[in-house]
């Protein structure tokens, strides 16, 4: 129950809407071309960080394997944009495959000329491998660091695969996307990735009132239930099994959408997307934005990648230990992140120990000497 | 044939073992899965290089053919006070929250990849040696001083003194050994001492002696650590903690030195995989994260609270990467209806064999969900 | 590929500090101090290329060598006097960005270089896969990107420049001599690499090319990127090579899993005085050194330069290096290739009188310089016509060139060998030709 607090009043949270929404349509206009594509990206990011927070957040499953469903939206963004864009190609089929010496589409390509299906396929797809795998770790009470390990793996196993299969899905090289064609002009022209811009910009708001949406009422309370004390969840006759599968396959539906946003955008897919720190990131982004705020994920998503990206210009090497000692600091000093200190006591606390505020004495947090023994007896 | 093919799993499974084996402890002892134990095996491999150019120098030369042996003293001790540090300064505070821990402990994994790279080899010797000392100093004195008020001084003094130590010993390194005074992100190299290269021959098969000597560090490893948690008052403490913690600090152990002593021994073990590693490839800053996932799978796989477990798990891992990784089935049974041995041609190759390692085992968990050896009780958890 | 010298960000740090501390302390004529290079010689502008390799994460230590060379022969430059064009000097400056062993940040990076700083030219790229991830941002935008490694071409960008070698001027006339003149001529091959673009098609290659001259290839196996596990292989190897008492084993995998493969097959009994001969494609100088020669001695590498050669050029290149970077140094094929490509452009850009992108491009074709390795020349391809050599690796570390050829190869983008491919061609000077076409 420490995430009592972070439930943002609606004042600020209007507030900051009304920030970003101005930003996002004031940006281009004011950014340069590579900036405006890199912002479309990070906010692309934002939806999978959405997931994130909905299985992790609200419900304690901690996966660190988003980026498998991250790059599987991807890739069915990349194979649809591909062999559509094929046709001066030999044998009508996208031009890698003439380098292993393919000439038959592997079948699983097919469905894809469709825009429809390839349309759907990239939230389904992920969803529903991430609901498969969920249902068979939950089904069998697998849960806490265990669950979280076993995403590792499998994350690695996807990697492998998709890796290792040069002649169906290109293997290392990924799949591009720039230089196809979608309504008649080039993907990666500046008006169609203007387009995407704000397409992006769109799906992250419209994610957010979903998942808002999701974990508002009887459905949400049932998650944070599972996340604070999943036995009695269970023994008040609901199955957390099927609720844990349907919020990791929202989940994985998410990182799908994000996963594709963010391959038109950055002009490729590549099994690059599903190496461990990617994954891990998406925690952090969440963790550092506030855990259980939806908002503080989509802040924590944008800022931290487009911090990365500016010091990584600058100083290459001090990257990793920014991100390193970011992780630790939020873990140990700001666990309810940003956006969950700023609304919290975080800045009274502050004032307080500066001086300049009077104290206010409070209870003391029953839930929390409550949860810390629940685990302990894990 | 088979012969071969089962020494080239317990091969592999040695290495997975030796380097699961300090993961596994920690993890049933806290309950935390330390995300740095990859790292802390990379601390382990460079301790070994470090000490291979410090016995090349002319005092210590003579005793060149021993410094395998003694680096995997240093590498315990070197990877085991990190450790310690990693877990008085980081771990301690987010006990009750694994999942926390499970983050911090990859933020200090990114710390440490970047701290080999960019510091120089003599000046992070000298960083280490000036944390062993500041951390073991203060514990030589009398209880009595302990005990008095004074103490604190005591402690302070002493790690002024280690931060001297450490900061003469880095110069004199890098000063004595040219190469360990640049810091470079480039990997380095191990070379096993001419005693340990080359094959031996047993029943008709020649068998790598580097392999051979893994598995036998393995072996003590493994021996030394059953016999310290079976037959050593803190192993007894350790094993009550595990199981049943509330009860063991009622009844006056002190949990919080279980944890630390625990985690020292776990990260100790890291350094000794660390050893092992550096043997088999080059040293360098992702050395360990190529070896964490195979560690997880032997931790999923083998469950908690049960060395037995972890061993099966390994050993198992190691003979089937190998039985399928090479394609052996095939030649065992060459004439198998084709569609059989497309299959099996298919996994064949090391990157294919671990998605199928890693398919059998979720199966596996279908019906055995915690593991191979599962901790006996009552919890309303299992 | 291969791991090469690298020097480290602390001391790269502190000597910017240093020559920032000189400059400022010695500032009386000097007015700029971008691009790291202190010539005193007056310019009447500046020219901003672009450096795009990785200085983070796990190919930092091979492309790293590639951004000091390239720093270097810009430093050269411009201590004679920087580019001319149009009757202006110009001196050359650099950003360099940080690909971070990470393709799709390649392909980010470009785009930074191209939109945000406008530069005419980009010197990048190590991997095949970063490459492959480039290519599209460049055709995109129709912008410039020298590439400098050797590679397993089946490509042919009229956006790319490739100053490394193509299949026809490494692998195959490597496979050649393995098969016909080694001592384990006639012998079968199996085949080894990572998993990855460059030793998948380039043993699809080598694959076709033994179909032709009637060897056999009894396996292959590719170890995922990292994984240093490769006691499978070696069991796999043995189980195929040793029934023909030995054979030829090529060898592609990268930098640091060479080490535990040489290490851990020796101690297999894999050897050249049991008959088995490993050809590498992505072993230089530098790797021989940190493998250790003991453990490759007598096996065999080819490329288009060695640090053996024994020329003025080749021994000029080998002393400014080690001159600048300091004496423990090695140079090796990738690197001279870096270092020609910046000449390459400059001559482009003085020949065409301006910056602009399809009058250098044109300019380019024809270009020839008296690269380290000898004479090298810019065919209509946009790949470099250069020596091929086949080494042996000394005891003492470094090659031993046993074979060179007779001047210059041509290059193929389009492997001869492999049916896909076969009978095609690239050029670029001819517009009804252009990417693929039918000779």
């Amino acid at each position: 129950m420490e995430f009592k607090n972070l439930t943002l009043s609606k004042k600020t949270t209007f507030v900051i809407w009304v920030l970003i929404i101005a930003f996002i349509i004031a940006a281009p206009s004011i950014l340069p071309v590579f900036r405006l594509n890199l912002l479309g990206r990070y906010l692309s990011l934002a939806i999978v960080a959405l997931g994130v927070d909905l299985i992790w957040g609200f419900t304690g499953l901690l996966s660190l394997g988003q980026g498998i469903f991250f790059a599987l939206g991807g890739y069915c963004a990349a194979m649809y944009l591909q062999i559509t864009s094929s046709s001066e190609f030999p044998n009508n089929i996208p031009e890698f495959f003439g380098l292993y010496g393919v000439d038959n589409l592997p079948f699983f390509w097919e469905p894809f000329r469709s825009p429809i299906f390839s349309l759907f396929a990239i939230w389904v797809i992920p969803a529903l491998v991430a609901g498969i795998l969920g249902f068979l770790v939950f089904r069998n009470r697998i849960k806490g660091v265990y669950f979280s390990i076993l995403t590792q793996a499998a994350l690695l196993v996807f990697f492998n695969f998709f890796n290792g299969q040069q002649k169906l899905i290109n293997g290392t090289n990924g799949l591009k996307t720039d230089v196809t064609q979608l309504f008649g002009q080039m993907v990666g022209s500046e008006s169609i990735q203007r387009m995407f811009f704000w397409i992006t910009a769109l799906l992250v708001i419209a994610a957010w009132f979903f998942s808002k949406w999701v974990v508002k009422g009887r459905f949400g309370n049932i998650l944070i239930g599972i996340r604070d004390d999943e036995p009695r969840v269970r023994f008040t006759g609901y199955n957390p099994v099927l609720f844990k599968t349907i919020i990791f396959s929202i989940a994985g539906g998410l990182a799908g959408i994000s996963g594709a946003l963010y391959t038109v955008q950055s002009g490729i897919v590549s099994p690059q997307f599903m190496t461990v720190p990617f994954s891990i990131e998406m925690v952090i982004w969440v963790a550092v934005g506030g855990r259980g705020t939806l908002l503080g994920a989509i802040l924590g998503a944008v800022l931290i990648n487009y911090a990365k990206s500016l010091v990584s210009e600058a100083l290459p090497a001090s990257w990793m230990f920014i991100q390193g000692g970011l992780f630790i600091l939020v873990v140990t000093a700001l666990p309810e992140g940003v956006l969950g200190w700023l609304q919290g006591e975080g800045p009274r606390n502050l004032l307080q120990k500066l001086g300049l505020k009077r104290k206010i004495e409070t209870y003391p947090s029953l839930e929390i000497k409550n949860e810390t023994e629940g685990l302990k007896n894990e | 044939m088979l012969l071969d093919s089962l020494f080239n799993g317990v091969a592999i499974g040695s290495v997975l073992l030796v380097a699961a084996l300090g993961l596994a402890i920690v993890f049933g002892l806290m309950g935390v899965i330390n995300l740095a134990h990859g790292e802390l095996m990379m601390l382990g491999a460079y301790t070994t290089y470090v000490t291979q150019l410090i016995f090349k120098l002319p005092l210590l030369k003579p005793y060149y053919n021993a410094y395998v042996i003694v680096s995997i003293f240093f590498a315990f001790i070197v990877s085991g006070v990190v450790g310690i540090l990693l877990e008085k300064t980081v771990i301690r505070k987010l006990y009750g929250s694994p999942l926390e821990t499970l983050l911090a402990t990859w933020g200090v994994s990114l710390i440490l990849q970047q701290f080999v790279r960019s510091v120089p080899l003599a000046y992070g010797t000298g960083l280490v040696l000036s944390l062993i000392i500041g951390l073991f100093l203060p514990s030589v004195f009398s209880s009595k001083v302990k005990e008095s008020i004074n103490f604190k001084y005591v402690k302070f003094s002493s790690w002024i003194f280690a931060a001297l130590a450490g900061v003469l010993s880095g110069n004199l390194i890098s000063s004595s050994v040219s190469k360990l005074s640049r810091a470079s992100a480039r990997n380095v190299d191990v070379t096993a001492p001419a005693w340990m290269r080359g094959q031996v021959e047993i029943l008709g098969t020649a068998f790598p002696k580097t392999r051979l000597m893994i598995i036998i560090i393995t072996l003590i490893s493994v021996i030394a650590i059953t016999l310290f948690l079976n037959q050593s008052a803190w192993g007894m403490r350790i094993r009550a903690v595990t199981q049943n913690r509330e009860m063991s600090d009622c009844l006056g152990i002190s949990t919080e030195k279980v944890d630390v002593l625990t985690f020292g021994i776990g990260s100790g073990l890291a350094g000794v995989a660390g050893v092992a590693v550096s043997l088999l490839g080059s040293v360098g800053p992702n050395v360990g994260g190529n070896y964490i996932v195979g560690c997880f799978m032997v931790v999923v796989l083998g469950g908690v609270g049960n060395l037995l477990g972890t061993i099966f798990a390994s050993f198992g891992i190691g003979i089937m990467t190998d039985l399928i990784g090479a394609g052996r089935l095939l030649s065992i049974w060459p004439d198998m209806p084709l569609p059989l041995s497309n299959t099996i041609n298919f996994f064949a190759t090391t990157s294919m064999a671990r998605v199928m390692i890693f398919a059998l085992i979720v199966i596996f968990l279908q019906f055995k969900p915690t593991g191979l050896f599962p901790q006996k009780g009552r919890m309303v958890e299992s | 590929m291969g791991q090469l010298p690298n020097l480290n960000e602390f001391m790269r740090i502190s000597r910017r500090i240093l020559a920032g501390l000189a400059t400022a302390s010695l500032a009386v004529s000097v007015t700029s101090c971008g691009g790291g290079s202190d010539t005193s010689g007056s310019f009447d502008d500046t020219v901003t290329v672009g450096i795009l390799h990785s200085l983070s994460g796990t190919m930092a230590i091979s492309e790293s060598t590639l951004v000091d060379t390239e720093k270097m022969a810009i430093a050269e430059i411009n201590a004679a006097g920087g580019v001319t064009v149009g009757g202006k000097s110009y001196k050359i400056d650099y950003i360099v960005e940080d690909g971070a062993s990470d393709w799709p940040t390649f392909a980010e990076k470009s785009k930074k270089l191209i939109d945000q700083d406008g530069v005419p030219v980009v010197f990048g790229g190590w991997t095949s896969a970063s490459r492959k991830a480039m290519l599209p941002v460049y055709e995109s935008k129709d912008a410039f990107l020298y590439y400098p490694i050797q590679y397993e071409a089946q490509e042919c960008s009229n956006n790319i420049f490739y100053t490394g070698a193509s299949p026809n001027q490494q692998s195959e006339p490597a496979t050649d001599f393995m098969y016909k003149r080694s001592p384990a001529a006639g012998k079968p091959f199996f085949l080894v690499g990572s998993d990855y673009v460059f030793p998948r098609t380039s043993n699809t290659i080598t694959k076709e090319q033994l179909k032709s001259l009637g060897g056999k290839v009894v396996g292959e196996d590719y170890l995922p990127l990292g994984n240093t596990e490769v006691a499978p292989i070696i069991s796999k190897i043995k189980k195929a090579l040793a029934p023909s008492g030995g054979g030829v084993i090529i060898n592609t995998l990268n930098g640091d899993q060479n080490v535990a493969f040489f290490k851990q097959i020796q101690d297999a009994g894999i050897t050249p005085s049991n008959g088995y001969y490993v050809m590498n494609y992505s072993i230089a100088e530098e790797e021989i050194s940190t493998i250790g020669p003991e453990f490759l001695e007598g096996h065999y590498g080819a490329w288009n330069y060695m640090m053996s050669i024994d020329t003025p050029e080749s021994k000029k290149f080998a002393a400014d290096f080690k001159a600048l970077y300091g004496s423990d140094r090695v140079v090796a094929d990738p690197q001279e290739s870096a270092y020609n490509m910046v000449y390459l452009w400059k001559q482009a850009v003085e020949d065409a009188g301006t910056f602009e992108n399809s009058a250098v491009r044109e300019a380019l074709v024809g270009q020839t310089f008296d690269a380290p390795q000898g004479p090298v020349e810019v065919m209509p391809n946009h790949h470099l016509a250069q020596t091929v050599r086949i080494g042996l690796i000394k005891p003492e570390g470094g090659f031993e060139i046993l074979e060179e050829t007779d001047g210059v190869v041509f290059p193929q983008a389009w492997n001869q060998f492999e049916p896909s491919s076969k009978g095609y061609a690239c050029d670029w000077t001819d517009p009804s030709k252009g990417e693929r076409y039918k000779l």
